[in-house]
């Protein structure tokens, strides 16, 4: 608290609460989620000036015109080249070298900074809308709707996500967006759950009652008074979610279920040199990298909303 | 206590349906024609009907869906497709190689989850406790693919001429072999279930030459078994600390424990007895839930290191368009999957006698 005020006439009032001040102040008050926050800052950077800080096309087969890849030229060509480091200016600069079509791996890297966000970000809302959606029909209902809903939804979690996954992706064949698709099926019950919970615990309360007296219709319970009090939860889920979504659509993708090349996708980048591990291993580590921080900074900053909001450790 | 498992079980039975009727759909709904995947150019119009019989793929959906239910009941998983043999015959094959990685993967993950999770709340804020978190915030962001790669490639590229060499995939080195039990206990002549049985545990590797005493077999497999367990571990490994941490620093800042140091008890014996023991439940109830993760962990772990289990199955039937493999591969993991979860519900009434009064 701040000290006495200096004159005895002020009269004592704390500012009044605001929820998203608190939190926001509370996650900058936290060293992990600091760390978090730094590294989103990064990805999201990364993301938005790919143009500027890539050095080639992600998705132009660079090295084929440079003569990188021609039978007779040695294999190091292929590897990092940075002139200011001591490369010779004789050979076409790579930071971090070319994969086996002839691509620049730092620009792949940078601009997956763009296609993880998109995936993060766009799977993650397909599963919150869909998943509140069902939850608060289950919760607001109750009865059968309740029960069928939550018992299709326990039937969706008896299955080992990744595996569940692997299926509806060959239904639907593979692809970055069926990928996500399947994830989002998959990340469904969670949202409905922590939804369905949020409206049990304040459907029968005083202000639902009188908004529902003052004529009121359930719809509009359900969206205006219900729902901004079920955000909190769902804002934390989600953000672990999006770390949850970006690390199985890129496992997908590794298994070739998922995005295709030439897009730039970790995931996929990875996938697609594994067999290089041992000539080459950058073009594993590089990408490899990227997607753990990025999930990293997900994870942390996640664990950091959801400490920031509990309102237990609001002192 | 036995009311309270009864209930547990029938709870467990419309999910058991639900997880067989997914699995049927899913399977009907693969694109493509199964006679044309499996014949390939042999598939005519006549040998595509001859083998639409075969397999029953003549008959309406509903009819297709009540012949799998009483397949199921008899324990017939149909025929794989590609294959031309039983699914079941397959799994003895594939899937004690994927169980015998989830169960090391898990007692890895238990055993050292639990060690550095109550390390790190005995000694909050120390530097042990700061390194540990740290580790279980990475370890839990690592994809599964990008640490089995990684570890791959430093223990068998970077170590190569250093005794902590380890292989780079398989089960085992070219030239050793397992003896099936079935050899060394003159069962060969046994046939249906109990051979089965045996085949089944023969195919665990590590168990099977741990009992019948071949040793080198046993070290050969182990070390092949090393970096496969421990690239799946870390994602559980790394929850099971954190959660271990703050359940018992819950425990811990509680008033029984400051009397149980009051009246002189040695700080260890807080910790374990009087802390750990009260702080166990959610715990337990992290490690069944990371169980999902591990199968479908060992999807990707299988097909980094060549071990053929039912993960590597499973994305091969898939592009193969297989439907009883799919079928009993997804059905089989989620079985596995819940029977793993009601146990970890079942055992809180154990660990919890007031969860058995509810």
């Amino acid at each position: 608290m701040t000290s006495l005020p200096a004159s005895a006439n002020e009269t004592v009032t704390a500012r009044p609460a605001n929820l998203w001040r608190d939190t926001l102040r509370n996650i900058l008050r936290q060293r992990v989620a600091q760390v978090g926050l730094v590294l989103l800052g990064i990805l999201v950077s990364m993301a938005v000036a790919a143009p500027l800080i890539a050095t080639h096309d992600p998705t132009d087969t660079i090295g084929i015109d440079e003569g990188l890849l021609a039978p007779d030229a040695p294999p190091e060509l292929k590897g990092p080249c940075i002139h200011l480091l001591g490369c010779s200016d004789e050979r076409p600069q790579h930071f971090l070298g070319i994969d086996r079509n002839g691509r620049d791996v730092y620009s792949r890297v940078v601009y997956g900074s763009q296609v993880s966000l998109y995936i993060g970000f766009v799977t993650v809302g397909f599963a919150i809308v869909i998943g509140t959606l069902l939850g608060s029909v289950a919760g607001f209902a109750g009865g059968w709707p309740d029960n069928v809903i939550m018992r299709v939804m326990d039937v969706l979690l008896a299955f080992p996500a990744l595996v569940l996954a692997i299926a509806i992706v060959t239904i639907l064949d593979p692809g970055l967006l069926n990928a996500q698709l399947a994830i989002g099926i998959v990340a469904i019950p969670v949202y409905a759950r922590v939804m369905r919970a949020s409206v049990l615990s304040i459907k029968e309360r005083d202000f639902i009652v009188a908004s529902r007296a003052l004529g009121e219709s359930s719809g509009g319970i359900l969206l205006r008074r219900i729902l901004p009090n079920a955000l909190t939860p769902l804002i934390v889920q989600g953000t672990l979610g999006v770390a949850g979504a970006i690390l199985d659509v890129a496992a997908l993708s590794f298994l070739g279920l998922g995005a295709q090349p030439p897009l730039a996708e970790w995931g996929s980048m990875i996938g697609l040199e594994r067999n290089q591990l041992f000539s080459a291993p950058h073009l594993i580590i590089a990408p490899g990298v990227a997607l753990s921080l990025t999930v990293l900074g997900f994870n942390l900053v996640g664990d950091g909303l959801r400490d920031a909001l509990d309102p237990r450790l609001n002192r | 206590m036995l009311r309270f498992i009864l209930r547990r079980l029938l709870l467990t039975i419309p999910v058991l349906f639900g997880i067989v009727f997914v699995v049927f759909a899913v399977a009907r709904l693969l694109p493509g024609d199964p006679c044309v995947a499996a014949l390939q150019e042999r598939a005519t119009p006549q040998a595509c009907a001859i083998f639409n019989v075969r397999y029953g793929l003549d008959q309406p959906i509903p009819n297709q869906f009540w012949i799998y239910l009483t397949d199921l009941a008899r324990g017939d998983l149909g025929d794989s497709i590609s294959q031309g043999r039983p699914v079941s015959e397959i799994l003895v094959e594939r899937l004690p190689l994927t169980l015998e990685l989830t169960m090391v993967a898990l007692t890895l993950a238990t055993l050292f989850g639990i060690l550095f999770g109550v390390i790190s709340a005995a000694r909050r804020n120390s530097a042990i406790d700061v390194a540990t978190m740290v580790g279980a915030n990475i370890g839990v962001s690592t994809p599964v693919f990008v640490l089995g790669l990684v570890l791959i490639w430093f223990f068998a590229v970077v170590l190569k001429d250093t005794p902590f060499v380890l292989p780079p995939g398989g089960r085992l080195t070219a030239g050793i072999t397992v003896v099936p039990l079935a050899d060394s206990w003159g069962l060969t002549e046994a046939q249906g279930l109990p051979r089965a049985i045996v085949d089944f545990f023969s195919n665990m590797y590590v168990f099977n030459s741990l009992i019948t005493g071949q040793w080198e077999a046993l070290g050969d497999a182990i070390r092949h078994l090393i970096l496969p367990a421990v690239a799946l571990a870390t994602i559980p490994l790394s929850i099971i600390a954190r959660m271990t941490r703050s359940s018992l620093l819950d425990v811990l800042g509680q008033d029984y424990i400051r009397t149980a140091r009051a009246k002189g008890l040695g700080e260890t014996l807080v910790v374990l007895r009087h802390g750990l023991r009260n702080a166990i439940l959610p715990v337990v109830t992290v490690i069944g839930l990371s169980l999902g993760g591990l199968l479908a962990g060992a999807v990707l772990t299988e097909s980094i290191f060549g071990l053929s289990g039912i993960g590597k199955m499973i994305t091969e039937a898939v592009s193969s368009r297989d439907y009883a493999v799919v079928q009993g591969l997804t059905l089989v993991t989620a079985l596995i999957y819940v029977t793993v979860n009601l146990v970890v519900d079942i055992s809180y009434g154990f660990l919890d006698p007031r969860i058995r009064l509810q």
